[in-house]
Parts: C-alpha cells; sequence; structure tokens
C-alpha cells in the first residue's frame, strides 16, 4: 500500500497494490489506521486501480477505515473501482453509504 | 453407473490466512484446464477465498486445524468441495443471510456465502455443530466459442425455416 499525504488539501491518498483477503487486510488496517490518526486529514481516498483480486475483506476493511476517518472527523472516499472490485462493492451496498470520487493525482501535485 | 471424471485434485493445509491465496492460486491454475474467461476465473477465486477464509476465521478461530479443498472436472464444469473439522454452524439459514455475521468485531461484513452463491452456480452447505462444515459448489464453463457457434447456427436455421 503506498501512501501519499497533500499537505494544501489535507488529502491522505492509499493506493493499494495487493490483493485484498483475510490475510493482507491485518497488514493494511494497521498502517491505515496509524497514517490516519498521524495526519489527521480532511479527507481519505482509497485507490483501487491496482487491485487484482479482492474477497468480502475488503467490504469490512473500508466500512472499518470508514468508521474510523469519521470518528476522527475526515471524510472517506474510494476511485478507480476496478470491474471486479465494483461488482462485490455493489453487492454489499456500501457505496451508498461511500463515494466513488474521480481522482487525478497528476491535478493534485 | 460410474461416473465419469476428467480430472481431479485435493489439497490440505493448516488453518493459517496465509494460505487463501495458496487456496485461490491451486484452485486457478486447476479450473485453467476448462478454459474460463478472466472473469469465470475471477469468480471461482472468490468463492473459493470465502470458504477457506471462512474455515480460518470461523471454524478454527484461534486454533490451527485442517482445512481440505478437492476438486473435480467433469464436462466442462468444476465441482470444489471445501471442508474443516470445526465448529459447525448453528444455523444455515441464518448464516446464508446476506451481512449477517457473528464476528462484527473482526470488521467481518456478512457476504461470504452471498458472493459464494452468486458466483457460483450451485452452493451447498452441509454443517454439524462441533464436527465441522463442508462447502460444495460448482460452475459450468460457458464456452465462448460454442455460444457463438449456437448462434450461427440458430441464424443458419432460421434463414431454411
Ligand atoms: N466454516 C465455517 N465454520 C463455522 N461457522 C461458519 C463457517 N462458515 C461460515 N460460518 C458462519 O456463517 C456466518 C456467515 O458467513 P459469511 O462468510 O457469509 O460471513 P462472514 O464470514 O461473517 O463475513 P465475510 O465473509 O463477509 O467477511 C459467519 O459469521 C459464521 O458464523
Ligand atoms: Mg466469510
Amino acid at each position: 500500500m503506498e501512501i501519499r499525504f497533500y499537505e494544501k488539501d489535507k488529502l491522505l491518498v492509499f493506493k493499494i497494490s495487493e490483493e485484498i483477503d483475510d490475510y493482507s487486510v491485518q497488514k493494511m488496517r494497521r498502517s491505515a489506521d496509524y497514517e490516519i490518526e498521524r495526519y489527521m486529514p480532511k479527507k481519505v481516498i482509497f485507490d483501487f486501480d491496482s487491485v487484482t483480486f479482492m474477497d468480502s475483506a475488503g467490504i469490512g476493511f473500508i466500512i472499518g477505515r470508514y468508521k474510523f476517518a469519521n470518528m476522527l472527523g475526515a471524510k472517506l472516499e474510494v476511485t478507480n473501482l476496478t470491474p471486479s472490485v465494483q461488482k462485490i462493492f455493489d453487492m454489499s451496498g456500501i457505496l451508498k453509504l461511500i463515494p466513488v470520487t474521480d481522482l487525478q493525482e497528476s491535478a493534485l501535485r | 453407473m460410474k461416473e465419469h471424471i476428467d480430472n481431479e485434485m485435493n489439497l490440505e493445509f493448516i488453518s493459517k490466512s496465509s494460505n487463501e491465496s495458496f487456496a485461490r492460486i491451486t484452485i486457478a491454475a486447476f479450473a485453467a484446464q476448462l478454459d474460463p474467461t478472466i472473469e469465470e476465473l475471477a469468480d471461482i477465486k472468490t468463492a473459493v477465498s470465502e470458504a477457506v477464509t471462512n474455515c480460518i476465521i470461523h471454524a478454527y478461530e484461534n486454533r490451527i486445524g485442517i482445512v481440505k479443498m478437492s476438486a473435480k472436472l467433469k464436462e466442462n464444469e468444476v465441482i470444489i468441495e471445501i471442508s474443516d473439522h470445526g465448529k459447525g454452524i448453528e444455523n444455515i439459514e441464518m448464516a446464508k443471510e446476506p451481512l449477517y455475521t457473528t464476528k462484527p468485531n473482526l470488521e467481518r461484513s456478512g457476504m461470504g456465502f452471498t458472493i459464494m452463491e452468486s458466483f457460483m452456480d450451485n452452493v451447498e452447505i452441509e454443517s454439524v455443530v462441533g464436527l465441522g462444515t463442508k462447502i460444495t459448489m460448482s460452475k459450468k464453463i460457458k464456452k465462448e466459442d460454442e455460444e457463438e457457434k449456437n448462434v450461427e447456427e440458430m441464424d443458419l436455421l432460421q434463414k431454411i425455416n
């Protein structure tokens, strides 16, 4: 998971590049919560562009981070959902709660 | 009558979460013999990941136990069995409900069975409390060119009639 913080916008971006399952989320969860607490961003975005696999662990992971970010006053969004990630998120209904955003990281720099 | 089996495999591993990807990669390599599309293969991998994860986190909780996965290829169908000797499921109907989970504190979403049922053609759950659980699921691989051929044949038939 690659982490980028954009000071000006107080935006924290996590670019996930691992397969998302019960094994990988254990580490990602610790690392994401640590960074959210450290930067206290206004907004957190999870970028799924490089995700080649995700099972239901991804739903729990995103809901968990959504709650954690909210508790610290930050918004959470997701971006670049691949078709297989989209399929799983659609099934769970969490996209009614969590906005899918268009992210052009190059525009932020 | 003896059933005709095209291919068969058996695998046993201990209930460590690092084996979830091992199980997925193995089933993908095995099912690849049926020449599935990328999407079909992704569906099978996801369903297997769900079933194996359930054995690890629900059946054995924090203990180490054995998870078994076996698969058969029969004509254009893959049939997969995933079983454990863990704690079993008390109420199968309830467990199948979307969003039902006994482990919300572990950030589970209760979508595992829903995903298995929607990604595979058929899913059967057998479970005995205290003895374990067996999931049997199957999926037919639809050959693209065969579908195309059928459409062509239909067109031809219509022209003739
Ligand atoms: N192999 C198993 N042994 C014992 N209990 C199981 C097993 N598989 C499933 N269960 C029970 O069925 C419930 C529903 O399973 P399901 O996979 O749908 O959701 P989950 O595992 O709780 O969450 P998710 O899969 O979304 O992370 C589980 O919470 C658990 O109580
Ligand atoms: Mg599950």
